[in-house]
């Protein structure tokens, strides 16, 4: 706790920052790129889905950082309601908006895959809606946070709905549990995996590379805001 | 039914968006700390 405290000084923050943007995002970058050779030139073809199956190495990691980055926005709202660290609320809307791309990509992707192996682009079964649900989510959030800013408030609204909003993370977790969807059960759990090593490992590159590289992102969002912020306070003493 | 379009697909769909992402978050981050830097020295 002592060390989220120290943190909240934007300079002690920035000083960190800096020197961890390029670092993060570059090393995100060397690994999605040496991911997509592996996946694209070095597995082979699933007995089942075919070549198909290769879109499974950007799929998964757009679907934990989807969650993921839900769960970053929770965490940084608690912190900020409870401790009133300045910083969680600027984390929180940093992440917002590359979480929502990443929740769309994994759609997409997801819609993609879908359409040479189930022989269709959508189904409204449990994971997929639920997935969907939370992109809709993301979404208010954004434009919740941004009337908030607008209006001059003190960012609790976001942050309540940012906590709330986790109420959809087990929802989709455990959808392809608790419901008989088209989409597979987990294949990937703490218990093990049910994907051949043969065509699991590349996934050990993308899943750490986007998860870098989407740190690095809200990285340079956090330093953009805090500028912006900067500017308007020092504008509102000239005004003053 | 050949897979390697949709393959193609998602992953140019999805590279394609992260790097406009990237993009899009370093020239935000380089004017807003440029426009902070600016007004420092005045």
């Amino acid at each position: 706790m002592q060390t989220l405290h120290a943190l909240a000084n934007p300079a002690r923050f920035l000083k960190i920052a800096r020197p961890l943007t390029p670092a993060t995002l570059w090393t995100g970058v060397v690994l999605i790129a040496v991911g997509a050779w592996a996946a694209l030139t070095r597995t082979p073809p699933d007995y089942l889905q075919g070549e198909s199956v290769r879109i499974l190495y950007i799929h998964v990691p757009t679907a934990w950082l989807g969650m993921g980055a839900w769960s970053g926005i929770a965490v940084s709202s608690i912190v900020y309601l409870v401790w009133r660290h300045p910083l969680a609320h600027v984390a929180a809307r940093a992440i917002a908006a590359p979480g929502a791309l990443f929740a769309a990509l994994c759609l997409a992707t997801g819609s993609i895959w879908g359409r040479p192996t189930w022989g269709t682009w959508w189904q409204w079964d449990g994971r997929l809606t639920s997935m969907l649900l939370l992109f809709f989510v993301y979404l208010a959030y954004i434009a919740l946070a941004r009337a908030d800013a607008d209006r001059g408030g003190d960012g609790r609204i976001p942050a309540l709905f940012g906590v709330a909003g986790t109420v959809l993370l087990p929802i989709i977790r455990y959808s392809v549990v608790w419901w008989n969807t088209l989409h597979q059960g987990p294949s990937i759990t703490l218990a093990g995996s049910s994907i051949d090593s043969a065509l699991l490992w590349p996934l050990a590159l993308t899943l750490p590379g986007f998860t870098l590289f989407f740190a690095g992102v809200v990285l340079m969002r956090m330093r953009s805001m805090l500028a912006r912020g900067r500017v308007e306070a020092r504008m509102r003493r000239m005004a003053a | 039914m050949n897979a390697w379009p949709f393959v193609i697909a998602a992953w140019a769909l999805t590279v394609g968006a992260s790097a406009v992402l990237a993009g899009l978050s370093y020239a935000g981050m380089r004017r807003a700390e440029a426009a902070a830097e600016a007004l420092r020295r005045r």
